[in-house]
């Protein structure tokens, strides 16, 4: 990109705070996509987003208490009722599936977009307070990452086009 | 004749997209880009993306279950 195209790029901040299967996709493919797009992007981790910022990644998704979560089986959408998402195991075997399917529609892996992400330079952000309450260790984390709290945010925040709280 | 060809059959979004700009970023300004996807929404897609960074979509067509686009990267 030139100097100026990049002086009148659009900016964007996301602010990610959920760390399951399901809903990490959101923040990761917006961001990826805006990056691609030659938008400025800043991601910042805190509370259940910022494992999403960890080496090893096992994300899972839960079907408990989610009725719109419907799985195609047997040419119908069928969910889940609570009592069987309860039972130990469930929650583990319905991601599993999930990652099936969505590896049999060519949709990416978490891991796929966050190595995305710091290719196209998004500028990911782990959410100090959220490292000290949970007891996370920066080298347990993936390189390229910065350390900030609220204020690190607002300054992002206050001078983005776009700010997304997911 | 394209200068550079990416294949994106099988892909879904956003991956059409940035497999495509990830291309773009080793091609010089004026080169072509072919990209083949099976991907539905790429259609709307690669005309959001090419608007947005100023890349020129000089076709898009689709032959049978494959959408076909000419990108002419401008940087």
């Amino acid at each position: 990109m030139s100097e100026a195209k990049k002086e009148n790029a659009k900016s964007m901040s996301i602010i990610v705070t959920k760390g399951t299967l399901d809903w990490a996709y959101p923040p990761f493919i917006l961001g990826t996509t805006a990056a691609a797009m030659d938008i400025k992007v800043t991601m910042f981790f805190t509370f259940y987003g910022l494992p999403l910022l960890l080496n090893k990644l096992d994300l899972k998704l839960s079907s408990l208490g989610n009725p719109a979560m419907k799985m195609p089986m047997m040419g119908m959408h069928m969910s889940m009722p609570n009592i069987v998402a309860a039972i130990p195991g469930v929650d583990a075997a319905a991601s599993k599936m999930m990652k099936n399917m969505m590896n049999n529609k060519g949709i990416a892996s978490i891991e796929e977009l966050r190595e995305a992400s710091v290719d196209l330079e998004i500028d990911m952000i782990a959410c100090q307070m959220t490292m000290d309450l949970f007891e996370y260790d920066r080298k347990d984390m993936i390189d390229g990452i910065e350390l900030g709290g609220a204020a690190t945010y607002m300054e992002v925040a206050s001078k983005s086009d776009i700010n997304l709280f997911i | 004749m394209a200068d550079q060809v990416l294949d994106a059959k099988g892909l879904n979004c956003p991956l059409p997209i940035l497999k495509a700009k990830k291309t773009i970023k080793s091609m010089a300004s004026g080169e072509t880009l072919s990209i083949e996807s099976t991907d539905p929404g790429s259609v709307a897609d690669f005309e959001a993306f090419c608007r947005q960074t100023g890349n020129e979509l000089i076709s898009s067509s689709s032959e049978g279950d494959v959408y076909k686009f000419a990108i002419r990267v401008t940087t």
